[in-house]
């Protein structure tokens, strides 16, 4: 057994290894690093705490740890990069209910009754406010993570008056609060109870008005929630080490939103409390031109001769799987002495940095892989910039129409390129409903078909 | 309507106004094409060639100006041609109207609508219509190749086995169309090129079609609104002078393309300037009509001085092609009139208002002066609009706000401080430094690992097994046992799952 002493200083050695973790990722090369010092951090946590005084039941913590190791591994194993976002957000609802249920724990835990006038409120509202936004981190991870699975229409549901009805909401919630404070003992747990009911409902609508394009920023904050749900437990027993790491997992969502947000030129709250309906519309742009389709061995000339090229991937790409035929293209120019780059942008995909990671599995150099500002500036000299799978954030409306609804956000300027090929399914509009001019533009060529089966073809022609 | 094609007066002129492919291009506009016998031979177009193409072959001078409503000509009418001219009628030829002022006279009187082609505003949009562009770049051309006949020797250098032969030196002044087009020639048959040009807005042109630019040490540019260079300060010439004397001795072949529009070519090549050039050098004078840049120069004439330096003043127009080009200028403006069916002289219109020196019996010259070189905006200082802060406004703006919000802060905390317990604040403490700790980490994550980092963070948030783990008793029977039991576990899946799958992740990125 350790002592109090001890354990508070190896709760402060855990914390600052969290950190180290956290930092360590703002490279490549020192990551792997900050992983391992977080399994340290929190096997070092979790050993003083088991070994600290008053620790009972070991029996029944090693059963619970080692039959979640077992599925966690699993899970870690099976789990295929591109359905990566469904992971992250079905681990954040886990995070949610364990902060439910470790609130409900301690509510019911008799030793914390004993506290005196002040302290027991202080309490009791710490309790409140950590099983709330356990839930609403619960429930709304649960429908982010239906609708990344597509088992939930990703369409935003938007009824009228749903304002309205969350501030009601929100408004029963405090005084439910205020009653639950004012009980003694654990005669409370009906106002908590209903409480639960309701987050759980708020963390619903909230993520069920949040439409497909929109995750990046969804799964930032519920990543945000997960962290101060954490904090909250930590402030509800007490524990130094509980506030660090959810202070900082807490901070980190913050900003993964903001980037996310500034990605997309929108306000945060517009992102949260609405779909695109709610920006001003005016009478769109009309667009000029023709589109004009191509052919793969069209494409496969047109690559053969240049001398550089960049590709710019989309959620296109990571829904056909195409990252390893792409991986193969990229090789196959190389080998030709052609200079190949990718530009990412900073929302492609479903989750914040979701394309590096599919572009990494298929052992793409993460040195030609360049984030949005970098591959602008390289457009104009490039010979051909491929589409692939992407159409909003390559929609030359965000900077010339004013009309657009996504005017003023940051795009990849491919139009800038001399040759563009646009690979997609069909003409359809991108999640932002709006009509992208790219297509019509008079160097941009459209390549229909499924992003995996086009390259496939492309590589072949490349072959012959 | 009906174009006439006349042969040229002058013996020497050997281009025609049209040549069979524009003859095409003409009835494709919807005129019928009347053509004198004879008119396309010096520019070896055969009669037959004209009437395969559709032109109507007329037999002489006064039957053609009898039918033609357009007449499409090189070199000015001649005061007898004139005679012959329907009142009314269109020509389009070279007319030099600065220097000709008694021939427009003599249009005007006839009531001859005279379009000067050689008066063709250079702005963009009647480009393909600027005879003088087109014209240039072929004497730009052939310069280099006569001044190569009369040289005699290599332009470019070579190592042989019998020796090494050193490249010939260029000097090419002015860097107009002819002087660029002069450049480009003797660049790619190996001579080495320089190029004076008192525009400084060239250097850029010449330095890419291959030549070094030259200049004086004397800040005066000589560009002008119309795209000619302007008479320079006497200082400059002198410098220019100087510049060119140094230049004569090391060169070995000077094309001079100077010319000042309705004025008198500017003498740039001085007798002491030929008298220091080698034996065998050649000067070829471009300004030779004009009165020439050299003083030597005689129009129409090549000759050697006594110190062996060959002067050509005379340029064979290779007249085929020029025809050809020539011919596609006048069908461009024609396109632009429009064609046959809406044939209209607009006045309103810039390059026909310009370009129509003589028009309802009224001599139309000179025009307005109309700019048009490309050339850099203005910078003059745009004065600061006030109602815009200066960057110390905004500074102190944001410094005010600051303080507001800091005294705020202070106040709350001031206040939680009052109700709050000590063992909230000491959390409390924890709490905001952790967060101010995070938001300085976060901020410096790879764009690139941001998928890596929410996975990490994942697994680190799943530290809240601290709490499950501090409520588990021994007593499996107690609910709060039971939902400790439950809170581990998902809490460990966390743990595990996150640490894991970011592992994964991270071991893909490579380089």
């Amino acid at each position: 057994m350790i002592t109090a002493q001890i354990q508070t200083a190896a709760y402060l050695f855990a914390s600052i290894l969290f950190i180290l973790s956290l930092g360590g990722l703002s490279s490549q090369e020192s990551a792997k690093r900050g992983v391992l010092y977080g399994i340290i951090g929190m096997a070092i946590a979790i050993l003083s705490t088991v070994l600290g005084d008053g620790a009972e039941g070991h029996v029944y913590i090693l059963i619970a740890i080692a039959i979640a190791s077992v599925i966690g591994i699993i899970v870690a194993r099976k789990v295929e990069m591109t359905s990566m976002p469904q992971l992250v957000a079905i681990l954040h609802s886990f995070v949610g209910l364990a902060a439910v249920l470790v609130g409900f724990g301690s509510y019911l835990d008799p030793e914390t009754h004993s506290l005196p006038g002040a302290e027991h409120t202080i309490h009791l509202v710490e309790v409140f406010i950590g099983v709330f936004i356990g839930a609403i981190t619960f429930t709304g991870s649960i429908v982010a993570w239906g609708k990344l699975d597509g088992k939930i229409m990703s369409k935003p549901l938007a009824y009228k008056g749903r304002h309205v009805v969350n501030i009601i909401l929100v408004i029963i919630t405090i005084i439910l609060g205020v009653l639950f404070a004012m009980e003694p003992g654990i005669d409370g747990l009906m106002y908590l109870y209903i409480m639960t009911a309701i987050a759980s409902f708020i963390g619903v609508m909230l993520v069920m008005a949040i439409g497909g394009a929109d995750m990046p920023v969804v799964v930032s904050m519920l990543n945000s929630y997960s962290g101060w749900a954490a904090a909250a437990a930590g402030f509800m027993l007490g524990n130094d080490l509980l506030i660090v790491t959810g202070a900082l997992v807490g901070s980190s969502g913050a900003i993964l939103s903001i980037i996310m947000c500034e990605a997309m030129n929108r306000s945060f709250l517009s992102v949260i409390f609405g779909g695109f309906g709610d920006t001003p519309q005016g009478e769109a742009k009309a667009i000029e031109g023709e589109v004009t389709a191509t052919t793969h061995e069209e494409l496969a000339g047109l690559l053969k001769e240049a001398k550089s090229v960049v590709i710019v991937p989309g959620y296109g790409m990571a829904v056909a799987k195409a990252q390893y035929p792409v991986k193969e293209l990229v090789d196959l120019l190389q080998k030709n002495g052609t200079k190949v780059q990718f530009g990412i942008h900073p929302v492609a995909g479903r989750l914040p940095g979701h394309m590096n990671v599919l572009l990494a599995e298929a052992n793409v150099s993460y040195d030609i892989v360049m984030e949005m500002e970098e591959v602008n500036d390289d457009l104009p000299e490039t010979d051909v910039v491929m589409v692939i799978g992407a159409n909003d954030i390559v929609n030359p409306g965000a900077e010339e129409d004013e009309t657009s609804p996504i005017y003023g956000m940051p795009v990849i300027q491919v139009w800038n390129a001399k040759r563009v090929i646009v690979m997609k399914r069909s003409m359809a509009v991108g999640y932002a409903g709006v009509q992208n001019p790219l297509f019509y533009k008079e160097n941009t060529d459209m390549l229909y078909g499924d992003a995996k089966d086009s390259v496939d073809k492309i590589n072949m022609a490349l072959k012959a | 309507m009906n174009i006439g094609i006349p042969i040229e007066v002058s013996q020497q002129e050997l281009r025609v106004g049209a040549t069979p492919k524009t003859v095409q291009r003409l009835l494709k506009q919807g005129f019928t094409v009347f053509i004198e016998k004879g008119a396309g031979e010096r520019a070896n177009y055969a009669d037959k060639e004209f009437e395969d193409a559709g032109a109507n072959l007329v037999a002489n001078a006064k039957e053609l100006y009898k039918t033609a409503e357009i007449v499409l000509k090189v070199l000015a009418p001649t005061e007898s041609e004139i005679e012959l001219m329907n009142p009314g009628t269109v020509t389009l030829s070279y007319l030099w109207p600065a220097q000709n002022p008694e021939l427009l006279k003599l249009l005007a009187a006839k009531k001859i609508n005279a379009i000067a082609m050689d008066a063709i505003p250079r702005i963009s949009r009647a480009q393909k219509m600027d005879v003088l562009s087109s014209m240039a770049n072929i004497a730009g051309y052939r310069s280099v190749i006569e001044s190569a006949n009369h040289f005699g020797r290599f332009l470019n250098g070579q190592i042989t086995a019998a020796g090494k032969v050193d490249p010939a030196k260029v000097l090419v002044i002015g860097a107009g169309v002819a002087g660029l087009a002069a450049i480009g020639t003797a660049n790619s048959l190996g001579a080495i090129v320089r190029a004076f040009d008192t525009r400084k807005e060239v250097a850029e042109q010449i330095q890419s079609m291959g030549a070094q630019f030259l200049t004086v040490e004397i800040e005066e540019d000589g560009s002008t609104d119309s795209g000619y260079s302007k008479v320079m300060s006497q200082a400059f010439i002198d410098a220019e002078m100087e510049l060119f004397s140094q230049q004569a001795k090391e060169v070995d072949i000077i094309i001079t393309t100077a010319q000042i529009p309705g004025r008198e070519a500017p003498k740039l090549i001085l007798d002491y300037h030929v008298a220091a050039m080698k034996p065998g050098s050649v000067i070829v004078d471009l300004a030779a009509s004009t009165g020439g840049n050299c003083v030597f120069t005689k129009d129409g004439e090549v000759f050697k001085t006594d110190n062996g330096v060959t002067i050509v003043g005379k340029l064979d127009q290779l007249p085929n092609q020029a025809s050809q080009l020539y011919g596609n200028n006048l069908c461009h403006l024609l396109d632009d009139m429009g064609k046959n069916e809406n044939f209209k002289i607009d006045m309103e219109d810039d390059v026909v208002s310009r370009a129509m020196v003589s028009y309802n019996g009224k001599v139309n010259w000179p025009p307005e002066p109309l700019p048009v070189s490309p050339q850099a905006p203005k910078t003059e200082e745009v004065k600061e609009v006030k109602s815009s802060p200066t960057p110390e406004e905004i500074s102190k703006k944001k410094a005010t706000s600051t303080v507001i919000s800091l005294a705020v802060i202070g106040a709350l905390l001031f206040l939680l401080g009052k109700v709050a317990p000590a063992d909230f604040m000491g959390h409390f403490t924890v709490f905001v430094l952790a967060v101010f700790v995070g938001w300085q980490v976060i901020w410096n994550v790879s764009h690139s690992l941001h998928t890596p980092l929410m996975a990490v963070t994942n697994a680190i948030s799943g530290i809240i097994i601290i709490g499950g783990l501090l409520q588990t008793t021994d007593n499996l029977s107690d609910p709060m046992t039971i939902i400790a039991f439950v809170a581990i576990l998902v809490a460990s899946i966390n743990i595990v799952g996150g640490f894991l799958v970011t592992h994964r992740m991270l071991k893909m990125f490579r380089k």
